[in-house]
């Protein structure tokens, strides 16, 4: 099975016996509609943002502890034999696709973003997605673009930060009624 | 394979309901909204329908629902967050608390995910025994769902009868695992004991009698009018529209999507076990209720099956001799030295888990749930990102109440059998 039709593909990953299809964010969506249309993945399954500030440093696996935060996890990572590959960018978005049909199989569309870089919404290829991006700009930051109703769906609507990101630590968030007033 | 009712209907609706520009939200028009017959209720966040907090904004026109959307988040408490400071072998506890009426398949996909990333083999038992606790599971889920939903239109005898049942399952859950639920029983490698003596004949009792309580569910639900009444007709949903807000599980189904991720990507047994896959063409709430009905009834078959291996295999290894990552046997932490250094590494370390990043998909009784992890060779998960089927079905309510009456709302939103922990996460 190859992908070389998709346009704006940048590279083709196959690792773990899944096939990674990394595109130019710019034109996510005129891919997202070859693959719905053409190869026939009708079926959204899940948008994952995944943020890899720190990836591959020293002392860092899972938990930055800021100045401001408490470092309640000390890293164990002194043990490292290699250092994992380095990523293009900070910011993955990965839309998780899936054919129901006759003939069933996935396939992972990735884009990579910088900090504040936006990101074409897919909303008008699977309604599906609409609260799968409130969520990953909720919880990570990302923009879409062209999203109608592009707010906060977990958390409140004055939260300040996106809690996945890798500089939002652990135990940061001060506990209401924790000191005497 | 598939099951088609009696029931036939004419096509679900022409076209599509899926409401524009915003899918998940149900608008009032302003024309309707200058006539100020328009009335803004808030349902929840606290309402014993809910199934947990879900917080809907709902619009009426007299007894019409004409604009809705739904508010979430208030169940949220960062597993996903907190499963990236845990170690793998830590971060297995955190998997089946997101959902706690499907914890024994949460468990598995977030174990499915970390063997697939270390590429590792697991005993034919423990797979055999994973196929029998979510297929118990599923009914445990299923009989819960039957029980509130009923419940909540009225009948309330259900919840006593559903209840009954369950709790013998869970019965079988402590017999297992010491606990009645977020057992922690699969484990990288395989499962985390063997499988107890006293096992086999409880759950072949289970096994024997659950289809005559299943006829009871039957005889005072299937054909009762009142139900009948409630639940015919309406929160429709076609198959293109199920398809393209990514519903999954019973809602699929009972759209007509012959689609079970057991039969199309077969995980664990499920290649090598026989059941069949329920699917009614009606789309609506009573459709709903015939596929978990017919699910429960197939899911004791497979346990049924999984016993019956599963009794040949006793003395058979439950879990992968991989000691970089299992835990060595209790015993020989007296005599071996190496082996309590192990034990010490896993326990406190962890182990370490291939750079890489999978997403591994499993049909948990509430649909396609998935997860996505992402390491960087450490000891850690560097992304843990679970897809709740959930999260996924209530994107669906603003389309199935497009023509609903308020008293529906209670029975659709039932019907899309959400776990608002799932949800929200």
């Amino acid at each position: 099975m190859t992908y070389e039709g998709v346009p704006a593909l940048v590279e083709t990953v196959e690792a773990h016996g899944e096939t990674t299809l990394v595109v130019d964010p710019a034109r996510v969506v005129e891919a997202a509609m070859h693959l719905r249309d053409v190869e026939g993945f009708n079926f959204l399954s899940d948008i994952t943002a995944a943020d890899y500030l720190g990836w591959g440093k020293h002392g860092v696996s899972g938990y930055i502890g800021t100045a401001a935060g408490r470092d309640l996890n000390t890293p164990m990572t002194q043990g490292y034999q290699s250092l994992p590959k380095p990523k293009p960018k900070r910011f993955a978005v990965n839309y998780h696709l899936l054919s129901v049909s006759a003939r069933p199989r996935r396939v992972r569309l990735q884009v990579w973003l910088d900090d504040g870089e936006p990101v074409p919404t897919v909303l008008p290829v699977w309604p599906g997605a609409d609260w799968h991006e409130r969520e990953a700009f909720d919880l990570m930051g990302i923009t879409f673009s062209g999203h109608p109703n592009l707010k906060r769906i977990l958390l409140d609507d004055d939260w300040e930060g996106h809690p996945l990101r890798k500089d939002y630590p652990i135990g940061g968030e001060p506990v209401r009624f924790s000191e005497a007033e | 394979m598939t099951v088609i009712s009696d029931r036939q209907r004419a096509p679900i609706y022409e076209g599509t309901r899926i409401p524009q520009p915003i899918p998940t939200m149900l608008r009032v028009s302003q024309e309707l909204r200058e006539t100020g017959d328009v009335m803004t209720v808030n349902f929840g966040p606290n309402h014993p329908s809910t199934h947990g907090v879900l917080r809907l904004v709902v619009d009426l026109n007299g007894e019409n629902v004409v604009g809705l959307y739904a508010v979430i988040g208030y169940l949220h408490t960062g597993f996903e967050k907190n499963m990236e400071a845990k170690s793998w072998w830590k971060a297995i506890t955190y998997a089946p608390r997101i959902d706690y009426l499907s914890f024994q398949n949460n468990e598995l996909v977030f174990v499915l995910a970390a063997e697939k990333l270390l590429a590792m083999e697991v005993p034919e038992k423990a797979q055999w025994m994973r196929t029998c606790l979510c297929e118990l599971n599923r009914i445990h889920s299923h009989l819960v769902w039957l029980a509130t939903a009923a419940l909540e239109l009225g009948a309330i005898s259900m919840f006593w009868y559903c209840f009954r049942e369950r709790e013998t399952v869970l019965d079988l859950f402590e017999l297992v695992a010491g606990f009645r639920m977020h057992t922690r029983y699969f484990q990288v490698g395989g499962l985390a004991e063997d499988i107890p003596r006293g096992f086999f004949p409880e759950a072949q009792k289970f096994v024997d009698w659950f289809p005559h309580a299943l006829d009871d569910y039957e005889a005072m639900l299937g054909r009762n009018r009142i139900w009948l009444e409630r639940t015919e007709g309406i929160g429709l949903l076609s198959a293109d529209d199920a398809i393209a807000l990514g519903q999954s599980g019973p809602v699929l189904r009972a759209s007509g999507v012959d689609w079970d991720l057991r039969k199309v990507e077969p995980y664990l047994a499920y290649g090598a076990v026989d059941f069949d896959v329920p699917v009614y063409p009606q789309g609506d709430v009573y459709a709903r209720f015939r596929v978990h009905m017919d699910e429960m009834l197939q899911s004791n078959r497979i346990v049924a099956q999984c016993l019956d291996r599963l009794e040949a295999m006793e003395g058979e290894p439950w879990t992968s001799d991989d000691r970089k990552v299992v835990l060595p046997p209790r015993e020989e932490l007296h005599t071996s030295m190496e082996s309590l250094i192990y034990h010490f590494k896993i326990v406190t370390e962890g182990y370490r888990v291939p750079e890489g990043e999978v997403y591994v998909a499993v049909e948990s009784p509430r649909g396609e749930l998935a997860c996505y992890v992402a390491s960087d060779g450490g000891p850690r998960p560097w992304r843990v990102k679970f897809r709740a089927p959930s999260f996924a079905a209530l994107e669906a309510t603003a389309t199935c109440m497009s023509d609903a009456l308020i008293a529906d709302m209670i029975a659709i939103v039932g019907s899309l059998d959400t776990v608002m922990g799932e949800v929200d996460r």
